[in-house]
């Protein structure tokens, strides 16, 4: 589905990943790994069209999307979470979800402002759309709820919420189960097993917390210092000589 | 064609000074200061009034100097610094910026009676001097050559010293230079005081070379002084500098072979505006702060 | 259903008060309810980019002046033209532009946006807060060209003998349309995707959304409605000079819908009886009075300009936020 080919991107002298190849095929959860600092962010900002890279091109189904605007990129299939949630602070819950169906709702502004049926049509089934996604993430309750005072938790659910919303076929989520504890982030792993086969997903995540990636990924690829250490299964990877060592440091 | 050319350095200069002021309180604020061209306007005041009381000229420049300095600080300390501190949206610093502005202009309409004032000055600077065949006024000479030394100081301050090089970096990377324990207030002090200091020099020079002032005078040349700060590299002080002198140079060059265009000129600043906004945003110097937002 | 129903009684309680207001109330009241009028049409479109989308616009006194001069060149008469053109003999174009009123109001709105929409262009594609500065800047090439283009506006002598079509009613309804479709705008797609913009521009690009159309969209609409809120102006005050467009009118809006709350609709509304009331009130300060013996012309201003920012240290939220008057609270803000 995604591809890195040989990617590297510098930010002045500074190499934040070197020569990064990555494939994500349909259907995986794929775990972006390493330490602080080594790369993944980077990954996620190439794709989604924030960043340019230095060298290197990136291609969703074959089609190559390395120049392409963030917004182009999300109508061709790729939503995305934030590591430091960015949620519209100043809209109720379920308005951050509508966020994300702007591109497919229909009625025109002419429309929308002479109020014309079409306009009344979509809102209602738009609506009652994003009352279905919440429903999946267990959010139903904080429907008019100003989306910043839910808990860390649940604000990470809306965000996955509000990317469902445009539609995807990849997921990009960036870190989670950050802050989670392990009951909730147990609750995360089954709403994402259940979204994707739902919405039929294919999802690239960052994640730390190694119970997690061990519990939801197929596939995973470790970062060090920008170059990849380790493509290949999770439970190989913690046997894995060079991860180890990027981790704990090189006294074995 | 010489006479127009010192002309042109000498309003360059002036649109030079200014224009620093925007950059450098842009460059670490991200925010576009309109009480600056009030400032200039201050200085012009102050340096008259002071003047007519005195009669000593270097006093009155003094006295421009560090009443528009102080202005400029206090216009931080009590109006943007509370907002940055609470993390207050960007539009809130800019409403606030306006607001200060015109309540300067007001200030000084409702102080000085509302018609514009003579400016007096030392008949020195109107002293014939004869140069490959034009004929200026010293004005115009001192007025090029202070500023290019005051431009020379400015930049050997922000890249040879301590403070400086702060000032820098903080255009850069706000957080991480306060994290290093840096008193990044005192330094954004520092460049108020700069900036405002530079101005009130440019208001002073400007009342010379057209000796009516007005509360109203900072506008329009603050707002031309801005785009020149754009179109040479927002964030740049030498950008400002070249900026500075590209729109003097152009405004007295297109006056004088297009005279029909004269009512306009003012309008040049505005068009070298939306050129480089849409040709080259990061201006001539081009500096692309691209900090981290993702 | 429920939306119609409501829009129905307040359109004919809104019509009724305007028809008894304008019948029974003596004319200097009625004189500053028009104003009112016009400067709440004003209000609300300023507020769509300012409040709503969270885009610093400067940018009122030069669309206002666009749709008074167009409206006014529309209605004057040829011989009017003729007549009033001093400086230089009024060009074919403006001989040639004629309408009625409302058509010309139209005019007014549609050149206005179309202005906006080349604004639009090298503004809102690049980052940075370059809005501000260039319709500051664009509100003085307005007015440069209105004096320097006597052809086209009569220089500084300015257009007078304007038909008087606008009045307290006509004022009304207009202010009563821009209220229901800036309302109707906010309640929407394109609501919701301003109000994001105003949020995190950054995370809105990255849900799809084009932020450059989105900004344009409601730049545009904002100008819309000041040109013909210019035109009314012309057509109420019958003479119009480009002396009356200047910042002072641009600041005038600041204040209403920051005293409203910044991307508060009914706020601009409430704000903009309070602020027009308050500067009539007020007008006492420049003369002696309680605090002083002498005359200080100015003082009024002088302290609106404190008041603006004193309002943005310590209220800068205003009286409703950005929300409405009927909005009710958020169920339980805390958690």
């Amino acid at each position: 589905m995604v591809q890195f080919q040989n990617v590297t991107k510098k930010f002045g002298g500074v190499i934040a990943i070197k020569d990064v190849n990555l494939h994500l095929n349909l259907g995986d959860t794929f775990g972006l790994i390493g330490p602080n600092g080594a790369g993944k962010t980077t990954i996620f900002n190439i794709i989604t069209g924030n960043y340019k890279p230095t060298s290197g091109k990136v291609y969703f189904k074959h089609e190559d999307i390395t120049d392409y605007k963030p917004n182009k990129i999300v109508e061709l299939g790729i939503a995305r979470t934030f590591q430091n949630i960015r949620l519209f602070s100043s809209m109720s819950v379920i308005e951050n979800v509508m966020i994300g169906f702007h591109n497919h709702i229909n009625y025109s502004f002419f429309e929308a402002i002479f109020r014309l049926p079409r306009f009344f049509r979509d809102e209602r089934n738009f609506f009652n759309e994003a009352r279905e996604i919440l429903a999946i993430l267990g959010l139903s309750e904080f429907e008019s709820y100003k989306a910043t005072s839910l808990s860390y938790g649940n604000q990470r659910k809306v965000e996955i919420a509000r990317a469902l919303a445009t539609s995807p076929e990849v997921l990009l989520l960036d870190e989670p189960a950050a802050g989670m504890n392990p009951a909730e982030s147990d609750e995360l792993a089954n709403i994402l097993e259940k979204i994707k086969k739902e919405f039929d997903l294919t999802i690239l995540l960052i994640e730390h917390d190694m119970k997690f990636v061990q519990k939801v990924c197929n596939k995973v690829l470790v970062l060090d210092y920008g170059k990849t250490i380790f493509e290949g299964s999770p439970s190989n990877m913690l046997k894995d000589e060079n991860v180890i060592k990027a981790y704990l440091g090189d006294f074995i | 064609m010489i006479q127009q050319i010192l002309n042109a350095l000498s309003l360059g200069s002036m649109y030079a000074l200014i224009a620093i002021g925007y950059t450098m309180v842009y460059g670490v604020l991200r925010l576009i200061n309109f009480a600056h061209g009030d400032i200039m306007m201050v200085g012009a005041f102050l340096a008259f009034t002071t003047y007519s009381v005195t009669s000593s000229f270097s006093l009155a420049v003094l006295v421009a100097i560090i009443g528009a300095s102080i202005t400029g600080m206090l216009t931080y300390k009590i109006a943007y610094k509370p907002l940055l501190d609470k993390n207050a949206p960007k539009i809130s610093l800019l409403i606030t910026a306006i607001g200060v502005s015109f309540f300067l202009e007001n200030l000084f309409n409702m102080l000085y009676g509302g018609v514009p004032q003579a400016f007096n000055y030392p008949s020195i600077f109107d002293k014939e001097i004869h140069i490959l065949g034009a004929v200026t006024n010293f004005a115009s000479i001192f007025i090029a050559i202070f500023t290019i030394i005051v431009l020379i100081s400015v930049l050997i301050f922000l890249n040879k010293t301590k403070y400086g090089k702060a000032i820098k970096a903080i255009a850069f990377d706000f957080y991480t230079v306060k994290l290093m324990g840096i008193n990044v207030d005192f330094l954004i002090l520092l460049v108020f005081l700069i900036g405002s200091a530079l101005a009130s020099l440019g208001g002073i020079f400007y009342a010379i070379s057209y000796p009516s002032i007005d509360p109203l005078m900072g506008v329009l040349v603050g707002l031309k002084a801005f785009a020149a700060a754009v179109l040479g590299g927002i964030g740049s002080v030498a950008g400002a500098a070249i900026g500075g002198f590209i729109l003097g140079f152009s405004e007295i060059f297109i006056v004088a072979y297009f005279p029909e265009f004269a009512g306009y000129k003012d309008a040049i600043a505005f068009f070298f505006l939306i050129f480089i906004l849409l040709f080259k945003p990061t201006g001539i110097m081009g500096i692309d702060f691209e900090r981290s937002r993702f | 259903m429920k939306y119609f129903r409501n829009l129905i009684i307040s359109i004919i309680l809104v019509l009724a008060t305007l028809f008894l207001a304008n019948k029974y109330l003596d004319s200097y009241l009625v004189m500053i309810l028009s104003n009112i009028g016009i400067f709440i049409i004003l209000a609300v479109s300023y507020n769509l980019i300012n409040g709503v989308t969270g885009q610093f616009s400067l940018e009122p006194n030069g669309f206002v002046a666009i749709g008074a001069y167009v409206t006014a060149l529309l209605l004057l008469s040829n011989d009017e033209k003729t007549m009033q053109f001093m400086l230089s003999d009024p060009s074919p174009l403006i001989l040639w532009m004629h309408s009625s009123f409302i058509p010309a109001l139209l005019i007014s709105g549609i050149v206005a946006s179309l202005i906006a929409l080349t604004l639009a262009f090298p503004v809102f594609r690049v980052r940075g807060d370059y809005l501000a500065i260039v319709t500051l800047g664009f509100g003085f090439i307005i007015r440069i060209f209105a004096i320097n283009q006597d052809s086209y506006t009569n220089g500084s002598m300015g257009l007078s003998n304007i038909p008087n079509e606008a009045n307290l009613i006509s004022i009304g309804v207009f202010a009563l349309i821009s209220v229901i479709v800036v309302l109707n705008i906010v309640y929407s797609k394109y609501g919701r995707a301003m109000k994001a913009i105003r949020d995190d521009e950054d995370a809105t690009n990255a849900m799809g959304i084009n932020t450059f159309k989105i900004k344009t969209i409601a730049f545009m609409t904002s100008a819309f409605f000041e040109g013909i809120g210019g035109g009314l102006m012309a057509s109420l005050l019958t003479t119009i000079s480009p002396e009356q467009f200047s910042f002072m009118l641009t600041f005038q809006l600041l204040i209403i819908i920051v005293l409203g709350g910044l991307g508060s609709t009914t706020g601009a509304i409430i704000a903009t009886f309070l602020v027009l009331g308050g500067m009539e009130a007020l007008r006492f300060l420049d003369e002696p009075n309680f605090f002083t013996n002498t005359a200080h012309p100015g003082l009024r201003m002088v302290v609106f300009s404190l008041l603006l920012i004193l309002i943005m240290i310590f209220a800068r939220k205003g009286l409703f936020g950005d929300r409405e008057i009927w909005d009710k609270k958020w169920f339980n803000f805390k958690m």
